[in-house]
């Protein structure tokens, strides 16, 4: 095995949020190459938004990305608020925070348990799972469910959200329907979850050891987990404001991926479920911190393959944050409210909220006539990019020894840990060995 | 009898239809038991697959979309375009509207040459398209409709009744008449009124009706105080290829 020649191609990774390819090229022992490609052909949402009005700019947005469209759509909303001065109530907050609570409950079901658990079984997708683990894909797909139905009740659809605009929401939950739902979150949701935790606690044995410290750069509030808002928070440097956005993400295009790569402190950063755990694992709820205890997460972990971990502790946070939401609306009582669409100034406004792959920023300037001039969307998986980039180039060589099936096996599953979407698609692609 | 075999593929688009089939929580399973599903190319050999029914997600709108959507449709016997970007080219024929050198120094700057791209166009530009399912996301009942007619056999109704008719249905008050903007009367039903349900407009994100009554739409909208600009623009947002051709007014 020394010296060796290595070639490999996993060719054309298609699904959800992005087409790309593996590539590792070694010879006489030397790593060449070790990247993902990204082809998804681009889209151009910044033009597309140029000479859009206030109303439009999320309904455009949210189209960026069917799983993440609640995110696009938080961020949107808030970067439009900012430019245009709009002030929202609390209840507007809290019912936003129930949708984030729920959009990434949602993506980290399906994440976790539907594509990144079948390789902890040794099987190739959930499909065999229906027969040999029935329970807990039926677990998985009651949380699912569950996940969607607080989109549907909140913002009238899952996917690409309809009732929340600008300033407020178009039409509200009732006192009832927010009661039953807090029933089925307690009785129902937690229980699958909890279920799903013990049956990936008994297979996290198999899951990769592999450890590249690097910077993880997430939403941080001291007042709770950080997801719907609060400062950009990097584990090098601290606490930054959001307006500095593009000094964080460093946008640089490289000529293998045709979405942009990102970098700060270091060469890379990693951003999502594990870069919020790292730095926010002290805000979980008590609930959550045990989950992360019985999966043997704990913080700061740096080994990507304990990402899908980091998110059922994530779900379990998700569940018991929406109960306390759903409590301090229905204390307060439900009260009926438009949505604050006068705007007091024209401008720039800058916005980031975590969607489940990680910190996304969204920036609008509005010209007088309240339409948008200028526009720019830093999504987390282009800033995770690099860091994949980096996680490759140190995993080869280390598991270079390994059969090919292996080696090729471990870099599939390594995408799939950061991004539901290529991850699946990792799965099920011609892989291509050329010796 | 063996069952249907099907394929799901993705072009350019959010995905978020795909996400709306795995939505089916509760019927996810007894689909899976009607159909073979050969998604993905999970074979090695896949281009000597065959497919009863490929559904295409997603519009073209790259140099390698044109040659993969003509492999496709080589190997499928019944190919449905799945959601607006499939049938009309979406949101994502926006782009389409602004000269594409501009477009591409927008996002990428200096290093624009490096990615090719082609205007964003529905399947139908390319190949036959058999059946399509509407809609920004596509409706979930109505793709269930459709899959459900196909494994049997059937032909699916096409709907081509405005979403004002669907809206009455619901006993919505008429949005217009709250004073905001509205594309229900010359928007495709087969959605439920599912925006204006949920107080919000009519977005057009399912395409004009075939009869489409252009001078109507404009004397409506503008009786409502609403420019033949704004609206025009605001029809476009899903429909930029379509209204393209069918729309000559407001010019």
């Amino acid at each position: 095995m020394m010296g060796k020649d290595l070639q490999i191609n996993v060719h054309h990774v298609t699904r959800v949020e992005g087409h790309g390819n593996i590539v590792v090229d070694m010879k006489s022992g030397k790593l060449l190459k070790a990247q993902l490609d990204i082809v998804e052909p681009p889209r151009f949402f910044e033009a597309m938004l140029k000479g859009r009005n206030f109303i439009e700019a999320a309904i455009i947005t949210s189209r960026i990305c069917g799983i993440c469209s609640l995110g696009h759509q938080m961020t949107s909303l808030k970067a439009t608020e900012a430019a245009l001065g709009l002030e929202i109530s609390e209840q507007t907050k809290r019912l936003r925070k129930i949708l984030v609570n729920g959009s990434t409950f949602q993506s980290n079901v399906l994440h976790a348990l539907f594509l990144a658990t079948p390789d902890l079984l040794n099987v190739g997708s959930v499909f065999p799972l229906v027969n040999t683990h029935k329970d807990v894909v039926l677990a998985a797909l009651r949380l699912k469910r569950l996940a969607n139905e607080i989109g549907e009740l909140v913002s009238g659809r899952a996917v690409h959200p309809i009732s929340c605009v600008p300033g407020g929401f178009t039409k509200l939950p009732t006192e009832k329907e927010l009661m039953d739902l807090k029933e089925k979150l307690l009785k129902q949701g937690l229980k699958d979850a909890q279920y799903a935790v013990d049956v990936l606690a008994s297979v996290a044995g198999n899951i990769p050891n592999f450890i590249r410290e690097t910077e993880y750069i997430s939403v941080y509030s001291d007042k709770e987990y950080g997801l719907y808002e609060g400062d950009v928070c990097s584990s090098d440097v601290g606490l930054l404001p959001v307006e500095k956005y593009l000094e964080i993400t460093n946008e640089f295009v490289v000529p293998h991926s045709t979405s942009k790569h990102a970098k700060f402190n270091r060469s890379s950063y990693q951003v999502g479920a594990m870069a919020r755990f790292n730095n926010s694992h002290k805000l979980l709820t008590d609930n959550a911190k045990k989950t992360a205890e019985k999966l043997g997460l704990k913080a700061p972990c740096h080994n990507p393959y304990m990402i899908s971990v980091a998110q059922m502790v994530e779900v379990v946070y998700c569940i018991e944050d929406t109960v306390a939401q759903i409590d301090a609306i229905l204390s307060a009582g439900i009260k009926q409210e438009n949505p604050n669409q006068e705007a007091t100034r024209y401008g720039r406004g800058i916005a980031t909220t975590e969607v489940p792959r990680g910190i996304l920023f969204h920036d609008y300037t509005y010209n007088r006539q309240g339409m948008i001039e200028a526009a720019n969307c830093v999504i987390p998986t282009g800033q995770n990019l690099q860091n994949i980039d980096d996680d490759m180039k140190k995993l080869v060589p280390e598991i270079i020894k390994e059969s090919k099936e292996d080696i090729t096996k471990k870099l599939e599953m390594l995408v799939r840990a950061y991004d539901p979407c290529i991850s699946c698609s990792v799965h099920m692609l011609d892989v291509e060995f050329v010796e | 009898m063996s069952k249907p075999k099907v394929a799901f593929f993705d072009f350019t688009g959010c995905e978020g239809c795909q996400l709306n089939k795995l939505n089916f929580e509760n019927e996810l399973l007894d689909l899976l038991e009607l159909v073979d599903i050969v998604e993905f190319r999970e074979a090695m050999d896949d281009k000597a697959e065959e497919y009863d029914i490929a559904f295409i997600e997603g519009s073209i709108s790259s140099p390698s979309c044109v040659e993969r959507i003509h492999d496709i449709r080589r190997r499928s016997k019944i190919l449905v375009a799945l959601g607006q970007c499939a049938v009309s080219g979406g949101i994502n024929a926006i782009k389409n509207l602004h000269p594409m050198d501009e477009v591409q120094e927008t996002v990428y700057g200096k290093d624009k040459y490096l990615f090719p791209s082609i205007p964003a166009q529905p399947v139908s530009a390319i190949v036959k398209v058999d059946y399509e399912v509407r809609g920004c996301p596509m409706s979930a009942p109505e793709y269930l409709h459709v899959f459900k007619s196909l494994v049997l056999g059937r032909k699916p109704e096409v709907i081509d009744h405005s979403v004002c008719v669907e809206c009455k249905l619901r006993e919505n008050e008429c949005v217009l008449d709250k004073g905001m903007f509205c594309l229900g009367p010359i928007t495709r039903g087969g959605c439920g009124a599912i925006c204006p349900t949920n107080g919000q407009y009519c977005i057009g994100c399912r395409g004009p009706v075939s009869n489409i009554n252009k001078n109507g739409a404009v004397e409506m909208l503008k009786k409502h105080g609403f420019s033949v600009n704004e609206a025009l623009k605001r029809m476009k947002m899903f429909s930029a290829n379509e209204l393209d051709k069918k729309i000559e007014w407001g010019r």
